[in-house]
């Protein structure tokens, strides 16, 4: 009993230099492993002498600062008009009925993976998409559909679209457990007594703490976006593509020489996201600025009722292309022969779904086990993390710990084709573990930013009443503290399973293509254009996170039943 | 007998897995010091027996890696090979992995057994030092059928000699396709195709450089406006280049307002060209495998109207190839599935086009007889070329021609700041 | 029944250079000491000091004595100084039952365990609350249920933090008047923070103003 209780002690001290080993370093040796090439190091392929000429080269790439300019151009603008539409609703719709309602819409929608909700979105507004088929001929009078230049629009605005429909829900999410830290409903009240109008009471009072919350998810947001490969294949340019597409295409180029290119494309792109992140600073900045000038004005803005009409149609709308796009990906699984402008494919049957349910099942399972095993670790060292700062009180654990979002904010093309050379040198790569710990490194930060929150707010007099009775911090952790946070801790684990889900390029690269999972196949199939089968893997790849969420929702009342603390804990 | 009843008592079990865990890593690293001889078939079936090949090949097409799955369920049960498919998005990838696993030094037991692969990759692979250096796939039983004589693609890939470093799997001819209901006479000539382009604007794309078929459309109307196509079968230099180019990009330039999107973007491959068809959007659209009409009409993917053609003055034909790295773990068994790949069972079921539609690499008439009957027993759809009706094989330029016509494109078409 | 008491020996506590306070107080078995003052001057502080979760930025001299015994600088899990907040703060995934056997010492077989919280139940004709949800009592029930899983611990004295100020008026005497008796019958010393006069007038013990000892 006392050795374990030691030992558990040792963990707890241990820990967080133990995260920040284990996140930063896979992270250094990647950039280690990309800048070298980028300068003409890699010994193997001939590269001896440090040299300028290979970032040279791909600046003379054709289209190369056109893709550059996208990459920073989609990751700004996704962010911004994401940021704006939440916000906007938020300040609008606080405390009216139609913000639990859309609530209880977009916590689902967080579980359909980039690529799924893409091929979605693209065959939805494609112009011989569902939108065009069920509107001709009788509204258009198209009965072929017409030249229009839509998906694939070489200022990347169908790519934008598809980033916002899946980032929207993400910041709603982090809004929501953000809001639940600042006391909301107190400030606004003074503010709408002093009569101040909804969104601009909103505005003032409750957005500047707000925003001080949701600050990392939102440079989370610029890096992805800028830097996102998967969704840019499908809705992105290809005249040139965005830059990380780009990268990805001189990887593949069957000229080996092409590969110190790629090398140096990643250096880029590592630049374009930290000038997207600089940019957004300067506008906060702006924004802090204009704000303070027009606060002091003393203006109430009460007449909103435009405004909230725009935001609530905003929401609306996009909820609803979201749910039309699981719908038509849903109808393209069963689809048999469908002749533009019929609505309905002639026939629907799901022999498609039987033909190949043998060869999703082992890449389904895969991605389950990888995706367990990567969340477990990641929840547990997010605990233990939290649980060792509160008990030794160390304000540098805690500012150090913030190294483990740099995961989320370098781009992930930039380090781990670094990392998988490293990992091939001592045969590491290829295998299970490996695989799920380099998901460990992109679930971690995502698992920790869920339940840091929660775990501050728990109230510590709980804790000392137990320490009062006699109990020891190890007993407190497991016996109230954890069954406590049970709802956050499942949410973490449905959100982390979702995120390790998801993960391409570190399956990819890491698992040598021995490990494959629903993601590495679904995209491995996108490359055919199947529409049928990408139906099937999308909609396969959307529900295992919706399992890991619906579980996440049931599975406190099943645990304890008749418990009013677990009913009455709002979902976020 | 005797035998099997020893390995089935638990003690025996645990002897053979602790002689394994043992010795495994030793004789492991044995193997792979020397590639198996496929002159002396019995040792390479004997050291296959019980190997995982990774098979690395393109995964985009449900009805090739289905038909790569029936593949690995005959090697399971005829010579005890175990197939994994590796479903890549991008044959490059697998290349990426050698070139990767060779940096880090990996020079056996590597991860890669098996690549789907022809072309500019074959030509990297070989230039450095990726692949067996042995002439292995010449040495196969079933490569006595291969059609050498007719098939001049499958000694000389992109005019690199293929010296038995990969082995034959199947053919390929740029063909169009278009319904025939929408559209009853398609163009077959280059100066038809502009003007029926110029009628219809918005109705022809092509798909992007590098992606494989859009430089193959580049280089078939190269040989189309070419005054004489002999010199694209030596390395380019920058002036011949771009005397023999000049009308290829006159030509381009002319149809790309005419083009769908106003020629603002183009398809992204095959297959999307394949949908663009199926939807109305475009009337005619390409593909490298002559089947491929055929076979999605049988799958519903096009309508049953659909026809195939080629232009008059030829087309542009290739073969495709498996190959083996160097370093690869499970050689000898990558060398069983390459043969079985050959074989006339396999080749006929990759050409029926209810399966994939892909034309076979054997001389079928030279065949034996039992062998030969797998073949008679297929039919070919209406949207398949026959025989004749091919007309003459354009043969691919020498590689260097692809990397500059890509670059030249994407110069001229590329939109820039 | 063991007679417990607390000392407090000439105990200071400061925030930097600053002073909060100079205590020196003797509470004996089943007295009430009841402290009184102004937020800011230090209530909450003594409360940690004495139960142990004094924060590193405070300094504390002097002694903590606990039937004679220096826990000054004990680990809080160790001391037995039972706590009672303003809010019950029963444990919300445990039924009343499982909050008591939560505070009961080791020892007994999982039977003799139940039987003991079951007495502790009876002998306060709260018996029928065993299997319920926390959240589902009343203010006034949690608020007894709070003081018998404290008990139940065998605490050697007793800390109330504004024990009653979320009860209404009527309620608050009746469970004021149990945690007193509850207090005496156990021989337990009592420290109690607040700063309702009403509460240290029926404490009935001394009362000190720590304003009065800067």
């Amino acid at each position: 009993m006392h050795m374990t209780n030691r030992a558990l002690n040792i963990l707890f001290w241990a820990a967080p230099f133990l995260v920040i080993l284990l996140l930063t370093a896979p992270l250094l040796a990647g950039l280690l492993g990309v800048a070298a090439p980028a300068l003409g190091y890699f010994p193997t392929l001939g590269g001896l002498e440090l040299t300028w000429d290979h970032l040279h080269k791909a600046m003379h790439v054709p289209g190369f600062w056109h893709s550059v300019h996208l990459s920073i151009w989609i990751g700004l603008a996704t962010t911004l008009i994401s940021f704006v539409i939440v916000v906007g609703f938020f300040a609008a719709f606080w405390d009216a009925p139609i913000f639990g309602k859309i609530t209880r819409f977009i916590s689902p929608l967080m579980s359909v993976p980039h690529a799924a909700a893409a091929f979605g979105f693209a065959f939805l507004f494609a112009p011989s998409g569902w939108l065009i088929r069920i509107l001709s001929p009788w509204a258009t009078g198209f009965d072929r559909p017409p030249d229009w230049l839509i998906i694939n629009d070489p200022l990347g605005y169908a790519l934008l679209a598809g980033l916002v429909l899946k980032e929207v829900p993400f910041l709603f999410l982090m809004c929501l457990t953000a809001a639940s830290q600042i006391n909301v409903d107190q400030r606004l009240k003074l503010a709408r007594t002093l009569g101040y109008g909804r969104i601009w009471a909103w505005l003032t009072v409750v957005m500047p703490a707000l925003y001080r919350q949701i600050r990392l998810p939102i440079f989370a947001v610029i890096a992805f976006s800028s830097s996102v490969v998967d969704v840019a294949l499908i809705l992105g340019p290809n005249l040139p593509p965005s830059l990380p597409v780009q990268i990805l295409r001189w990887m593949n180029d069957p000229d080996i020489e092409m590969r110190f290119v790629a090398a140096a494309g990643a250096v880029f792109q590592l630049a374009a996201t930290l000038v997207a992140l600089l940019i957004w600073r300067l506008l906060e900045m702006l924004c802090s600025y204009l704000m303070r000038q027009m606060q002091t004005k003393g203006m109430r803005h009460q007449n909103d009722q435009i405004l909230r009409g725009l935001f609530s149609g905003t929401m609306l709308t996009l909820v609803l292309i979201s749910m039309a796009s699981l719908i038509i990906l849903g109808i393209w699984s069963l689809a048999g022969y469908w002749r533009f402008p019929e609505a309905l494919p002639r026939s629907m049957n799901f022999s498609r779904w039987m033909e190949n349910a043998p060869y999703f099942w082992g890449p389904t399972f895969n991605a389950i086990q990888i995706g367990i095993v990567a969340t477990l670790i990641s929840v547990g060292q997010t605990l233990i993390c939290l649980e060792n700062e509160c008990r030794h009180n160390i304000r540098l654990t805690q500012k150090a710990l913030r190294l483990i979002y740099l995961p989320l904010i370098v781009p992930q093309i930039a380090f781990i084709s670094g990392i998988s050379i490293l990992l091939v040198r001592y045969g590491l790569d290829g295998s299970f573990w490996p695989v799920a710990l380099m998901h460990v490194v992109f679930v971690f930060p995502y698992t920790y930013l869920a339940l840091e929150a929660s775990f501050h707010d728990l109230d510590p007099r709980y804790m000392q009443t137990a320490a009062a009775l006699g109990k020891s911090q190890n007993r407190i952790f497991f016996q109230i503290k954890l069954p406590m946070l049970l709802r956050p801790i499942l949410t973490a684990l449905a959100l982390g399973f979702a995120i390790s889900v998801a993960q391409y390029l570190p399956t990819l690269l890491i698992g040598a293509g021995r490990v494959p999972t629903i993601t590495t196949e679904a995209v491995a199939l996108a490359s055919g254009g199947d529409r049928r089968l990408i139906g099937i893997y999308a909609l396969v790849q959307t529900l295992l996170p919706a399992v890991g969420f619906a579980l996440a929702l049931a599975l406190p009342k099943l645990l304890y039943p008749n418990k009013i603390y677990f009913a009455k804990q709002r979902e976020a | 007998m005797r035998k099997n009843r020893f390995f089935r008592s638990p003690a025996a079990k645990q002897l053979a897995l602790a002689s394994i865990i043992a010795l495994g890593a030793p004789t492991h690293a044995l193997a792979q010091d020397q590639a198996p001889d496929p002159a002396n078939w019995e040792s390479v079936l004997e050291q296959a027996q019980g190997q995982t090949v990774y098979f690395n090949a393109w995964g985009g097409a449900p009805n090739i890696n289905n038909y790569i799955a029936w593949v690995g369920d005959k090697l399971k049960a005829e010579y005890g090979v175990t197939l994994e498919h590796v479903k890549l998005e991008d044959t490059a990838t697998a290349v990426s992995r050698v070139i990767t696993e060779k940096a880090a030094g990996r020079d056996s037991g590597g991860s890669v057994d098996l690549i789907w692969i022809n072309g500019e990759n074959f030509a990297a692979m070989k230039e450095q030092g990726l692949l067996i250096d042995d002439n292995w796939a010449e040495q196969l039983p079933n490569y006595q059928y291969a059609d050498i004589e007719g098939k001049p693609t499958l000694t000389y890939d992109f005019t690199v000699p293929v010296e038995g470093q990969e082995s034959p799997w199947g053919m390929a001819q740029l063909t169009f396709y278009y319904d025939s209901e929408i559209l009853p006479e398609p163009p077959t000539s280059l100066e038809g195709l502009a003007t029926w382009a110029e009628e219809n604007p918005g109705r022809f794309t092509y798909a992007a450089p590098p992606n494989f078929i859009g430089t193959t459309f580049l280089k078939q109307v190269l040989y189309g406006v070419v005054d004489d196509p002999s010199i694209l079968r030596e390395p380019a230099t920058k002036d011949v280049f771009d005397e023999a180019t000049a009308p290829l990009w006159t030509y381009l330039e002319e149809i790309k307002p005419h083009l769908w999107r106003d020629g603002a973007i183009y398809a992204k491959d095959t297959t999307q060209l394949k949908n663009l068809l199926a939807d109305g959007e475009i009337d005619i659209a390409m593909t490298f495998n002559p089947g491929e009409a055929s076979s999605a009409i049988n799958a519903g993917e096009l309508p049953p109207s659909v026809r195939s053609f080629v232009m008059d003055y030829g087309s542009m034909g290739n073969s495709h190839f498996v190959t083996i790295p160097y370093n690869a773990n499970a050689k000898a068994g990558a060398m069983v599935v390459a043969n079985f790949l050959l074989s006339a069972e396999a080749q006929a079921r990759k050409a029926d086009e209810n399966v994939w539609g892909d034309p076979s690499v054997l001389a079928i008439n030279a065949l034996p007889a039992e062998q030969k009957a797998y073949f008679d027993a297929l039919e070919l759809g209406a949207a398949t070329l026959q025989g004749e009706e091919f007309g003459k094989t354009l043969l691919e330029p020498h590689a260097s021609w692809a990397t500059m016509l890509e670059e030249e494109w994407s110069k001229r078409f590329m939109r820039d700041m | 029944m063991v007679e417990h008491s607390l000392h407090l020996k000439d105990l200071r506590i400061s925030l930097g250079d600053e002073l909060l306070f100079h205590l020196d107080a003797e509470i004996k078995a089943g007295e009430v000491l009841s402290v009184m003052g102004p937020s800011g001057s230090g209530k909450s502080t003594l409360l940690n000091a004495i139960s142990g979760f004094l924060s590193p930025r405070f300094t504390c001299e002097g002694q903590i004595l606990l039937d004679g015994q220096d826990v000054t600088h004990q680990d809080p899990s160790l001391r037995k100084i039972g706590l009672m907040f303003q809010d019950p703060l029963l444990f919300p995934h445990m039924s009343v039952e499982d909050n008591l056997l939560f505070a009961l010492p080791r020892g007994g077989s999982k039977h003799e365990r139940c039987e003991k919280v079951r007495e502790k139940l009876r002998a306060v004709n709260l018996e029928e609350l065993g299997p319920r949800d926390p959240l589902t009592l009343s203010g006034g029930q949690q608020s007894r249920i709070a003081l018998m899983r404290l008990l139940l611990s065998n605490p050697r004295a007793l800390l109330l933090d504004e024990p009653f100020s979320s009860l209404d008026v009527e309620l608050r005497a009746r469970v004021r008047q149990f945690v007193f008796a509850q207090a005496r019958e156990n021989r337990l010393p009592v420290l109690m923070v607040t700063h309702d006069q009403a509460d240290a007038e029926a404490a009935g013990g001394p009362i000190i103003n720590l304003l009065n000892h800067k």
